[in-house]
């Protein structure tokens, strides 16, 4: 009897702590949210996304040129990952057993741990160091090599989850393999695959590390690829280790920004799956 | 795919290496960043040597180049937010996959997620801002008889090593406990059954399935520990930037990761440039292998039927 009122007793108290931990974790993630949407609306004015960083000592200014910055290096990221990621999830998901799909597979993961600082000082090598200079271009590279496993490991699940017989029906017709994948399975699992592009740019939007000393930064306005270029991470950085009250308040609306872009994405792939896993069940 | 057709067919095989190209560049990738951190910090092991991981002193400016306080930063500051992470991670884990009604598993997962999609950056600003004074305030009132503990030592700056492993902690809760709930979920149902047949408490039925999966569950708490020695900003924004070797939770100290954001662009010299790319190389390495062993766990565990479940588990968690 005293044993299994012991055994009882201790699931419970098992069962309390988990749901404890799940509490234990929430409470930063409220903290954090609380922190970034107050101080960061109190600093949020139309002056953020227009008017250029003011001179040390001057209150006022605006981020406008690191949010172009961003966008830019973003953008460039994307266009460098999304036919290495894509192009490769396909062959992954089309010839799924061989040993190459294996270690592209298994280089994707890799990537997918490599530090971003190591991303950073990789592109350094590659892309800044023969030119010596600091660019555009290096920081999207950069950031290009951290969208690429996540695109890739996406498309391929999606690939796969396209029922055989859509492909099977295509080939059936005559349609040779790049035809059947393109018109047919990439079509069908096209909202799936915007959605692995869509958390890939959500995850990177936020990085910092690897533009460190790629994109570097830029005080002026500039949409040289070629040149250095300002972006929203790492002016949120500087400012925030900077011992100026004025540039921690606008450190915090780009906090504010970054988090809301983040968001953004991935509600936005939550309706992009939502969407798809309805299409799977009616078919 | 069982059937392979058209195989020998030309326009299947201009598509099948047209696709592989793009696959061989992503391997060429990973292979390439090996080359180039190896290339670029050949002056630097060329002249130290194992010296470079073995002697404390960093002194730019007289050309001096000991990596060992860093080392010790990356290890200590992510072994402690594994401690503080793990625990939570996997009770998250657990609740989610084996105790939560049905309507609350969504938003919690959703919660979890949103967690991890917090970018480093916020995270750092977030901790010099609220994390670092509230820790400063629990320094001040450490007790004076806990003072002499090597653990507590140091005046109160507020930056440190527990600023640094508190942030870290947060941030890889999510990753782990991901991974933790996905192997969880692959534990077959007729392990808790037959559990709970027998007569087993809820607990007791946790622990079956727990000990079912702990290969899987070891990898993701591994593949935690890897995220945690590879962040950058919000550790270079907490630890207090300070090379020194000390057990003290208070003291700042350094890490790989964080020398490098901070002292990159102020490299003047080849020598000094060498010696921070050779600790992003030993970063890399580490983070491979430990990455590596993680993976293999983590698919050990449902190799035969089950393959992709945890591989889509991996890839939403990185994600």
């Amino acid at each position: 009897m005293m044993r299994d009122r012991w055994r009882r007793g201790l699931s419970h108290l098992v069962v309390g702590l988990c749901g404890a931990a799940v509490l234990l974790a929430l409470v930063p993630l409220a903290f954090v949210l609380f922190y970034v949407v107050s101080q960061g609306i109190a600093s949020l004015t139309l002056d953020f996304f227009t008017q250029m960083p003011k001179p040390v000592g001057e209150a006022g200014g605006g981020m406008a040129n690191a949010i172009v910055g961003s966008l830019m290096v973003t953008g460039i990221g994307a266009v460098f990952a999304i036919p290495i990621g894509v192009m490769s999830g396909i062959y992954a998901a089309e010839y799924p057993g061989t040993r190459f799909a294996a270690a592209v597979r298994f280089s994707a993961d890799t990537l997918n741990g490599v530090p971003s600082i190591v991303v950073g000082i990789f592109v350094y090598g590659i892309a800044v160091l023969p030119f010596r200079q600091f660019s555009a271009l290096a920081g999207g590279l950069a950031l290009g090599i951290m969208m690429i496993p996540l695109i890739m490991r996406t498309t391929e699940e999606l690939l796969r989850l396209v029922p055989p017989a859509l492909r099977e029906g295509a080939l059936a017709l005559g349609a040779t393999r790049a035809r059947a994948v393109f018109t047919v399975v990439v079509p069908a699992a096209l909202p799936g695959i915007l959605t692995g592009i869509l958390l890939a740019l959500a995850r990177i939007a936020g990085e910092t590390a690897p533009l460190l000393f790629t994109a570097f930064n830029n005080r002026f306005w500039s949409t040289d690829p070629s040149q250095p270029i300002a972006t929203l991470t790492v002016q949120v950085f500087t400012y925030a280790v900077a011992p100026y009250e004025d540039w921690h308040r606008q450190a915090w609306a780009g906090a504010l920004v970054l988090v809301a872009m983040v968001l953004v994405c991935s509600l936005l792939a939550r309706i992009a799956t939502a969407r798809m896993e309805r299409l799977q069940r009616g078919s | 795919m069982a059937s392979r057709p058209n195989q020998t067919r030309p326009d299947e095989r201009v598509f099948r290496a047209g696709a592989g190209a793009f696959g061989l560049l992503l391997i060429v990738i990973v292979v390439a960043i090996g080359i180039e951190l190896y290339r670029q910090s050949q002056l630097s092991i060329e002249r130290f040597g194992w010296h470079f991981w073995t002697t404390d002193t960093w002194d730019p400016v007289l050309g001096e180049y000991g990596a060992r306080p860093f080392i010790w930063g990356t290890f200590y500051s992510s072994i402690l937010a594994l401690l503080i992470a793990g625990p939570i991670a996997i009770g998250i884990a657990i609740f989610i996959s084996e105790l939560c009604p049905d309507r609350l598993r969504r938003p919690l997962v959703f919660l979890t997620e949103l967690l991890a999609a917090i970018p480093s950056i916020v995270y750092g600003l977030w901790g010099i801002f609220v994390l670092v004074p509230f820790v400063r305030q629990f320094q001040v009132l450490t007790p004076e008889w806990l003072r002499s503990v090597p653990l507590f030592t140091g005046p109160p700056l507020g930056v440190g090593m527990l600023s640094a492993a508190l942030i870290l902690a947060i941030m890889v809760i999510p990753f782990t406990s991901s991974i933790a709930r996905e192997v969880l979920r692959a534990v077959p149902h007729a392990q808790r059954e037959a559990a709970y047949a027998l007569g087993a408490t809820r607990w007791e039925a946790i622990r079956m399935a727990m000990f079912y999966a702990r290969t899987g569950i070891i990898g993701s708490i591994m593949l935690g520990f890897g995220r945690a020695l590879g962040e950058t900003m919000a550790v270079t924004m907490l630890i207090g930037n300070n090379p020194q070797i000390s057990l003290s939770l208070y003291a700042p100290q350094y890490t790989m990761a964080a020398v490098i954001a901070n002292e990159f662009t102020e490299a003047t010299d080849d020598l000094y440039l060498n010696a921070l790319v050779e600790i992003g190389l030993v970063l890399f390495v580490i983070t491979l292998a430990i990455n590596v062993i993680s993976r293999l766990l983590i698919w050990s565990m449902n190799r035969p039927a089950r393959g992709p479940v945890v591989r889509t588990a991996a890839l939403r968690a990185a994600a």
